[in-house]
């Protein structure tokens, strides 16, 4: 599992936001784009890719899009 | 394992009742939360309209009975038994079954219970209604499965009210009915009404507002962890259609419809998605009834395979949610009575206590 593919995945699920503003570093919580509905995506690409089931706290856990990443790893 | 075969037990006829009132989330219902967008939401979620009125689930069921038994050319004193499954009972107690026994007339000597399951309900109830009949000497039953008027008054924007009635009779003909239920009780807090009921007792306090995930609501208000449900949705249903099949070794893609509870297109996509099922045998009522709870799994077949029921057609549904908790069941019909829908209005005549 790389953080560069995962970062790609992580970026199909906004429509609106440039690329660019997807990095490791990236506070997902704070992006415009960012709501409960776009969450709901993310978990689910998340289930599709890794085969992780993740819960709202672990969403809510994760400040960057590395933190999640981590945790995603860390439950495979 | 948690794995049921019930025979000589058909599904014989289904119907459905919904408040007459419609309310369209677009244009009725676009200030639910400070960072709600309608149209994001009825894109996503595929709910456009809901059924939504003071009625409670029994007025929703008790027509839609009458109307079946009427199609079915059933006689009142035929059933033996019903059961009512439903989050949202008329009292606290007595049961409403028994309530119901009176309304429709039916004999004395009728089985009355309730249930208490929300979106796996159908499928519980119809466990237990087979269960109940699979030694002949219930005959035929009604499973009434749903939930009208929630304890506030609009319940945000997802959920739809609607009663449904599901006929069930005794036939050595027929095959067998298979079911997969299964129950996480860890997550019990994931969909919650936290008072009301014996751990909280109803108080003041219970109607006092606060914030709970972006929205202010009171504790006899359903709340629910969304993003826990769908991660749930998505991965504990094709696990039980894929432990299901292999358990009485079907073949799941061999079925004619996959009619799954309606919790949101989102969800339903994904597991449609997840277990590679053909869109066109997948029915759904969402986008004008929303999430009907126990009641989605009959009313999508009412609604939406009118025509397409007259052969012998091989069903496989699932029910999931509240509880949490999960059922799904694989059935044969043939000749299926489905009723026209029936729109009920608030009646302000009957005088309850």
């Amino acid at each position: 599992m790389e953080i560069k593919d995962f970062i790609q995945h992580f970026a199909e699920q906004f429509d609106e936001t440039d690329i660019n503003e997807f990095t490791p570093e990236t506070v997902f919580h704070d992006l415009e784009e960012y709501s409960s509905l776009v969450a709901l995506s993310i978990i689910a690409m998340i289930n599709e890719e890794y085969d992780v089931t993740l819960k709202g706290d672990d969403m809510s856990a994760a400040v960057t899009i590395e933190d999640l990443f981590n945790i995603v790893k860390s439950k495979m | 394992m948690a794995f049921l075969e019930v025979k000589n037990v058909r599904i014989v006829g289904m119907s459905a009742g919904v408040p007459k009132r419609v309310i369209n989330n677009l244009e009725q219902f676009n200030n639910y939360s400070k960072d709600y967008d309608a149209k994001a939401f009825v894109e996503q979620t595929g709910v456009l309209e809901r059924r939504v009125d003071n009625i409670p689930t029994s007025d929703l069921c008790v027509p839609a009975a009458v109307k079946l038994m009427k199609d079915l050319g059933w006689e009142k004193s035929d059933i033996d038994a019903i059961l009512f499954v439903s989050q949202n009972t008329d009292y606290i107690l007595p049961a409403t079954a028994c309530i119901i026994q009176e309304r429709l007339g039916l004999s004395k000597e009728c089985y009355a219970m309730d249930i208490a399951m929300g979106c796996s309900g159908w499928v519980y109830g119809l466990s237990a209604a087979t269960s109940l009949m699979q030694g002949g000497t219930i005959k035929k039953a009604l499973l009434m499965c749903g939930d009208g008027k929630r304890r506030s008054e609009y319940d945000g924007p997802l959920f739809g009210f609607a009663g449904t009635v599901t006929a069930l009779v005794y036939d050595e003909s027929c095959s067998s009915i298979k079911f997969h239920l299964g129950t996480d009780g860890s997550s019990y807090d994931a969909i919650i009404i936290p008072d009301g009921g014996a751990r909280n007792q109803v108080s003041p306090k219970s109607f006092e507002l606060e914030e709970f995930d972006g929205k202010m609501v009171h504790r006899m208000e359903t709340r629910m962890k969304g993003m826990d449900v769908f991660a749930f949705g998505i991965s504990v249903v094709p696990k039980s259609v894929k432990q299901l099949a292999e358990r009485f070794q079907l073949d799941y893609h061999a079925c004619d419809y996959y009619v799954f509870h309606q919790a949101n297109m989102k969800m339903n996509n994904m597991i449609m998605k997840k277990l590679k099922l053909p869109e066109e045998k997948v029915p759904s009522c969402m986008y004008h009834f929303g999430n009907t709870s126990s009641a989605s799994i009959p009313l999508t077949i009412v609604t939406q395979l009118v025509e397409s029921c007259k052969d012998r057609k091989t069903f496989l549904c699932c029910g999931f949610g509240v509880g949490l908790s999960w059922g799904t069941v694989v059935f044969d019909t043939k000749d299926l009575v489905l009723s026209e829908l029936v729109e009920v209005e608030e009646d302000k005549n009957t005088k309850w206590v």
